[in-house]
């Protein structure tokens, strides 16, 4: 192992943190919440909206909303990185999906707590 | 005085660009479970909106969860969640498995290809198992 000594703005170490946090935590939410489903007696209307009435739902629900879309930002990000080298394109397409997943995450408030 | 003199060098060879694929190489496995982690999290993004959607039309009233259910009755939705279950299942293994790697576990090439079998195993089984509880 080579021990590197990281220097300067350190974006890239934070982003590649924040991708494996997020990880850590959406796997852990997708556990937990694939064992309440299985915890509805049946999957209808009501029973659906009950569980979402909870507030640790609503809450821990939408923190799985932002780690995702913080997530999507720096693996969609990469995949710019990637393979798209003009820098004018790359900073557009860069703009759109960033602009796409805060309004994803403004959606998902609106879905949540019905505002 | 000493003479100089210069050696007149022959150009030295400059590497060659090999495409290992045209050379007849296939990708090995665990790259192919890497392009797929690429490729299933690309989908799950230029799908999210769709997800979002119906998550939407189920919470929102009795009558919108009844066009929730009209929406992911239909074949050709109900294979596009397929899909999407798998690339939910593929990214979440082939992630957990990175995250081990990230912490130096698995690193050696025969448990890295070890790790990539299992991955596609519990991934395809669980797309299965889920596929057909939900279809």
């Amino acid at each position: 192992m080579v021990d590197r000594i990281v220097v300067g703005a350190h974006y890239g170490l934070k982003d590649w943190i924040i991708q494996r946090a997020t990880a850590i935590y959406m796997v852990l939410f997708s556990v937990v919440f694939v064992f309440c489903l299985l915890g509805l007696p049946e999957f209808n209307f009501s029973n659906w909206v009950e569980l979402f009435s909870k507030a640790s739902v609503r809450f821990f629900g939408f923190l799985f909303i932002l780690a995702l879309c913080y997530h999507a930002w720096i693996g969609v990000r990469d995949i710019w990185m990637d393979y798209v080298k003009p820098v004018g394109v790359r900073f557009a397409l860069h703009l759109f999906t960033f602009l796409l997943l805060a309004g994803y995450v403004g959606w998902a408030v609106r879905i949540l707590w019905r505002l | 005085m000493s003479e100089v003199t210069v050696v007149r060098q022959e150009p030295r060879p400059r590497p060659k660009y090999l495409d290992v694929f045209e050379l007849g190489m296939r990708l090995p496995l665990p790259g192919f479970l890497s392009i797929l982690h690429r490729v299933s999290g690309a989908g799950l993004f230029l799908l999210l909106p769709f997800l979002l959607f119906l998550l939407d039309r189920s919470l929102t009233s009795p009558g919108a969860f009844d066009s929730f259910r009209e929406i992911v009755a239909n074949p050709l939705a109900r294979l596009l969640l397929l899909g999407l279950l798998w690339a939910y299942l593929h990214h979440f293994c082939a992630g957990i498995r990175f995250l081990l790697i990230d912490v130096h576990i698995g690193v050696g090439l025969p448990e890295a290809r070890k790790s990539t079998i299992v991955v596609f195993a519990v991934s395809l089984a669980l797309t299965l198992i889920f596929g057909v509880a939900l279809w």
